[in-house]
């Protein structure tokens, strides 16, 4: 072959074409847009933190930081109480989101608890337990579940759960936090379950297959080695479930009771964090300090869930990175 | 050789039928709910129910304008929250590579997936009506029209929360079109948008499909977002307004206007109604209603899902 | 006398940090057929999808070294990578035609180079299906889904929507290896029909078919280019010891 013959072609080869400019612009400018498209949830959570603390913050201009967890009240004889209140409206107003937060908690825990136990029971069985074709029927009943609005669970827990747990257990406030406990259990259940059978179902089974090889029963499987192995993805599932628990609004606004009361007894009314913007905010003038400390509210709890997330996220990745669930 | 006889694993049956109690328990207490909820719910329903307004301080009468608020929000909704998802999702599957910045956008996306619904409330009220709806009206001179509550920023603001959703599900239809179709494309000399254009994204539909269904079913089902963006208990009007150009007038829907919705309209009614006892059965209904829309739009979701996996099983 | 037509000198491919071709240097001629052989990992397929740079849709990989097809440098950075893949075709392991009709199929290259004309995309369906050697078990079924068609069937139609966009070389990864003895056969014969006008590279792992099929023939082995020469020199007196053992199946 005469080298000088094959690279003398190249001038007008049909392979020197270049990338026309044209070309070149057009898929650019698609790329540039959808690459515009692509970073909107990252700006959006972005947006969400500015705005939050954008109006939040100037709650700070008249009430102090120490306000929001109490205030030391002097009364009439002289004598200073401190006190944790939340009672923007009153002559004094008062800001602790200590009651609050109690709040929050007192039906968030409750309710992850109960939702964990149900919820990793359920997963268990669907993953291992019900057989396959009953199972393709059954997973998309969780979802159903985990569908239906929450202002359809508030309601139901208000008309007929309050009563029915009035009538069993006699507690002191008819609708309490132990009620929106049991109603956050049922936005939880499915979320917890669903995401524990996801866990469990990417065990690969050659580690069933090696536990039933040495002889062990189906539950020895499970207990010993199935779940230890998804150990990650199912905590991973009740971070989460706790996070929606601490985010929910309509069914602790409808079944908790509204007082914002300072206690942990769970049969009294409590106000949770989120309750407490829904309720207030449409009654609040804006520009007002009570109308800045709903949104410094907003920016607690969004921070609180913020990382709750985001330690959900690292555990779910890091059990990707090792491959096991 | 004596072959010892195996003591029954006792505890270990005991959990596992545990297990599955537990979840026929739930079953169970679904079912009874929403039979409570049919039952007490079903007597109550009747086409001018469905269609009429509410009447006598809601002891009678409707929930027509409700579903009417509720169709027109979720219809902008999608409008705003489709292609925006659909396009965020192309960006992540088709054109970047994994690195640093991409993973972040992922954990974003599942992060806005877990923000609080009354923290979007806020966000809506602090970004879309005080900040954007105020400049709209500073720039355009408009007064107070887009700087206060109306069907346009509660629309945008669900838009943002199902977001999550369109991206996951059309991210699921993108990966499930084979690689060996984009393959096939590059090699026979087509750009990168020509293969998403021509190959991907065609097989990817029903997926999207999918996605908005649920997007519509979730954004119906929404409450605490839209209480301080626009939802009313009662209008007098529908949010129409007549769009005339020439001498011709067609009836649109006015995003500027005040609206009902179906989810809010339980809330108010459950929570605040002046006669309880004769109202809760027309509470029951919009339940009843709201409930059945839902799981209408999640099964059709769920089957639709359900059969194009089985498609592609087969190809 | 032979021409060449691709001319790689001293390439190198790396995947992160693994190193998969090394210091490959070779000469492919023009209108013939060329077979890549060697055990499975030993880079064939890799070394193939060097040559319409089909590797930069990959995350991760670094390409060192020159590829001149007619003596242009096809990695140069402002080359159009689009005009190299109609020219270069290929022909994947398992037929990855789109779910659509078989016209829809073979008229989708054309298309997207912007030929519209219908009388136009009807004749190139005519041609190519010919020259794939389907046209008859074809012709009356153009508007039907082209995944009903068996799986040799459908890899002779790979080839003609290959052939539809009018390249020079197609390029063939392991292209009857899915597929039975009689559509092989098939596969065989086509290929034997169009490297008079078309330049063919074929990798395989079965040394029969390189042996029926090609006229050069590449021995590659663990990245490296053991050996490239005559096929019936490489099948009967193996200049080295590696490559005569892989020919006596020694390892495979």
């Amino acid at each position: 072959m005469e080298e000088k013959d094959f690279y003398s072609k190249s001038a007008d080869s049909k392979y020197a074409k270049r990338i026309g400019r044209f070309t070149r612009l057009k898929e650019s400018a698609i790329k540039l847009f959808f690459a515009v498209n692509g970073t909107m949830a990252l700006i959006f959570i972005i947006l969400i933190f500015a705005f939050l603390f954008k109006e939040g913050l100037r709650a700070l201009d008249h009430i102090g930081l120490m306000d929001f967890l109490f205030l030391d009240r002097t009364d009439a004889s002289g004598t200073v109480e401190r006190v944790f209140q939340w009672y923007p409206t009153s002559e004094e107003p008062r800001y602790s989101l200590v009651p609050l937060i109690i709040g929050t908690l007192l039906t968030a825990i409750p309710a992850t608890i109960i939702s964990t136990l149900l919820g990793v029971g359920a997963g268990i069985y669907l993953s291992e337990v019900a057989n396959p074709k009953l199972k393709e029927f059954l997973k998309p009943l969780i979802e159903l579940f985990a569908g239906i609005p929450t202002v359809v669970l508030g309601f139901i827990m208000l008309v007929v759960g309050a009563s029915f747990f009035n009538d069993l257990l006699n507690p002191a406030n008819r609708l309490n936090a132990f009620v929106a406990a049991i109603g956050l259990s049922f936005v939880i259940i499915p979320i917890i379950a669903s995401l524990t059978e996801d866990a469990l179902h990417s065990i690969p089974n050659e580690l069933r297959m090696a536990s039933y090889g040495l002889g062990a029963t189906k539950w020895q499987t499970i207990s010993r080695v199935i779940l230890p192995a998804a150990f990650s993805g199912v905590s991973a599932s009740i971070i989460l479930g706790f996070g929606r628990a601490i985010g929910e609004t309509m069914i602790v606004l409808m079944c908790a009771g509204n007082a914002a009361n300072l206690t942990a007894n769970i049969f009294l009314s409590v106000r949770t964090m989120t309750a407490t913007i829904a309720a207030e905010m449409g009654e609040v003038s804006q520009g007002s300090d009570h109308y800045y400390s709903l949104f410094f509210i907003g920016i607690v709890l969004f921070t609180l869930t913020f990382f709750l997330n985001l330690i959900a996220e690292i555990i779910i990745n890091k059990m990707r990175k090792k491959n096991t669930f | 050789m004596e072959v010892k006889k195996r003591k029954k694993d006792i505890f270990g049956n005991v959990s596992l039928g545990l297990v599955r109690l537990t979840f026929f328990f739930l079953v169970f207490v679904l079912i009874l709910l929403l039979g409570k909820i049919f039952i007490e719910g079903i007597g109550v329903i009747s086409l001018e129910f469905l269609i009429d307004s509410p009447k006598n301080n809601m002891t009678g009468g409707g929930i027509g304008p409700a579903i009417f608020g509720t169709i027109a929000v979720t219809l902008f909704m999608v409008l705003f929250a489709v292609p925006l998802g659909v396009f965020s999702a192309i960006y992540l599957n088709e054109y970047a590579n994994d690195t640093f910045f991409t993973r972040i956008i992922r954990t974003s996306i599942n992060n806005l997936a877990g923000v609080p619904s009354i923290v979007f409330g806020l966000f809506g009220l602090g970004f879309f009506i005080l900040f954007i709806g105020k400049g709209l009206d500073d720039v355009l001179q408009t007064g107070l029209l887009f700087g206060q509550p109306a069907l346009l920023w509660a629309s945008t603001t669900l838009a943002v929360l199902v977001l999550p959703i369109v991206i996951v599900s059309t991210l699921e239809a993108l990966n499930s079109v084979p690689k060996s179709h984009r393959d096939a494309s590059y090699g026979l000399g087509a750009t990168r948008w020509q293969t998403i254009k021509n190959v991907v994204l065609p097989q990817a539909r029903p997926g999207i499909l999918t996605g908005t269904i649920l997007a519509i079913s979730r954004g119906a089902g929404e409450t605490a977002p839209i209480l301080f963006l626009g939802a009313a208990f009662f209008l007098p009007n529908l949010p129409i307004a007549d769009l005339c150009i020439g001498g011709y007038c067609i009836p649109m829907i006015n995003p500027t206007e005040q609206f009902m919705y179906l989810a809010y309209h339980i809330f108010i009614m459950a929570t605040q109604s002046s006669n309880p006892t004769k109202t809760l059965p027309l509470q029951y209904g919009a339940t009843l209603v709201l409930i059945v829309l839902t799981f209408l739009l999640n099964i059709t979701a769920i089957i639709f899902r359900y059969r194009f996996r089985k498609i592609l099983g087969r190809l | 006398m032979k021409e060449t037509k691709i001319v790689v000198k001293n390439l190198n491919l790396f995947y992160g940090d693994k190193q998969a071709l090394k210091n490959i240097t070779i000469e492919i001629p023009s209108k013939r057929v060329t077979a890549f052989i060697g055990p499975s990992g030993c880079g064939k397929s890799t070394f193939l999808r060097v040559l319409n740079r089909m590797n930069d849709l990959i995350d991760h990989v670094k390409i060192e070294g020159e590829v001149y097809i007619d003596g242009v440098n096809i990695y140069d950075k402002s080359l159009d990578i689009v005009n190299l893949r109609k020219n270069v075709g290929m022909v994947f392991q398992k037929s990855n035609l789109f779910p659509k009709t078989i016209y829809e199929n073979i008229v989708y290259g054309p298309r997207i180079n912007g030929i519209r004309d219908k009388k136009l995309l009807d004749e190139i369906v005519e041609r190519t299906l010919n020259q794939a050697a389907i046209w008859d078990e074809a012709k009356d079924r153009l508007n039907e889904n082209a995944l009903s068609l068996s799986g040799g069937q459908q890899q002779r139609l790979c080839i003609a929507r290959a052939l539809a966009v009018e390249p020079e070389i197609i390029l063939m990864d392991e292209p009857a290896s899915a597929l039975d003895p009689i559509s092989t056969a098939k596969i065989e014969e086509l290929i034997h029909d169009l490297k008079k006008e078309y330049t063919i590279v074929i990798v395989t792992h079965n040394m029969q078919q390189a042996a029926r099929v090609s006229d050069q023939t590449a021995f590659f082995y663990l990245g490296e280019l053991i050996e490239f020469d005559r096929t019936t020199t490489i099948f009967t007196k193996p200049a080295k010891k590696q490559t005569e053992d892989y020919i006596t199946g020694r390892f495979g």
